[in-house]
């Protein structure tokens, strides 16, 4: 299974890194090339990526990571880098590292929400522990030193990512 | 037209680098510096490729070169490149500086050091 989700998706970033060779399509060569190349790094990554690998080709995922990456994701960012560059204009800052507890279950949903909390600023995740469902977070203001869950700091990130990493 | 849209998109990109730029003067430490110099660089990146982007596929419709489209998809391919490794990254350096260490400047609370503290993990 994992093979085969490494071997598209290199294929598909073979075919978006080489279009235009013949007119705007791709000349026989850039394919033949692109398989080759993709077999082999399908073969070689096969114990490497885990089990789950299906999930990347399930197209209501992927739907969702670009309904998030444009919605809720960007406007985050656009909201958080403004109070940034008041906070650098300004000086005002009170940092600090808090515990967030979270209600995550596998390690992709942590790699989304962190992820997610780092590129917002403002907010830069130093360490993950699923063992005791809590992010430490570095955080630029702190508004509250004992946050009950993670919504003070990263609003509906949570859901997005316990949706989208099951 | 299309020309004040690619303006405005490198002029929000400049405002931010600048203002990233900026940050490390101001900031006091290393976890705060990092906020500023990943992050609002980051969102200032993604208006510059959003500029190459206009104006690739512009050109695209004017000349019909297919260089054009190349520049564009390269160009969308970097950026998602930017926004994975850039988090990454920057987490990578603060619990680097953190496990080395560096204290965070004027913390009002670092619950990660108490966490360190009891379980014993002492430097």
């Amino acid at each position: 299974m994992s093979f085969i989700v490494v071997f598209m998706w290199s294929f598909v970033l073979w075919l978006a890194l080489t279009a235009g060779t013949k007119g705007m399509l791709w000349s026989a060569e850039e394919l033949a090339a692109g398989v080759v190349f993709s077999l082999i790094v399908g073969y070689t990554t096969r114990n490497v990526v885990g089990e789950k690998a299906g999930r990347f080709l399930s197209p209501s995922k992927w739907v969702g990571f670009i309904v998030y990456s444009l919605g809720p994701l960007f406007w985050g960012m656009v909201k958080a880098n403004l109070d940034v560059a008041y906070r650098v204009i300004t000086g005002k800052i009170k940092p600090g590292i808090v515990r967030v507890p979270v209600e995550l279950e596998n390690d992709a949903q942590y790699t989304i929400l962190s992820n997610s909390i780092t590129l917002t600023p403002g907010t830069l995740t130093i360490d993950a522990c699923p063992e005791e469902k809590a992010l430490y977070v570095h955080w630029i203001y702190v508004r509250d030193e004992h946050p009950k869950s993670s919504e003070p700091i990263s609003g509906s990130f949570e859901k997005w990512a316990r949706r989208l990493g099951k | 037209m299309i020309e004040y849209i690619i303006y405005a998109f490198l002029a929000i990109n400049i405002i931010f680098n600048l203002l990233g730029s900026f940050s490390l003067h101001r900031f006091p430490d290393v976890y705060t510096r990092l906020h500023g110099a990943t992050k609002c660089t980051t969102f200032g990146t993604i208006f510059a490729v959003l500029a190459v982007v206009v104006h690739a596929l512009n050109q695209l419709r004017i000349t019909g070169d297919p260089k054009y489209l190349q520049m564009a998809l390269h160009s969308v391919v970097a950026l998602i490149a930017l926004l994975l490794t850039n988090p990454t990254g920057a987490h990578a350096i603060a619990k680097a500086a953190h496990l080395s260490g560096v204290k965070p400047a004027k913390a009002v609370i670092d619950a990660y050091e108490e966490k360190l503290t009891d379980r014993g993990e002492s430097r």
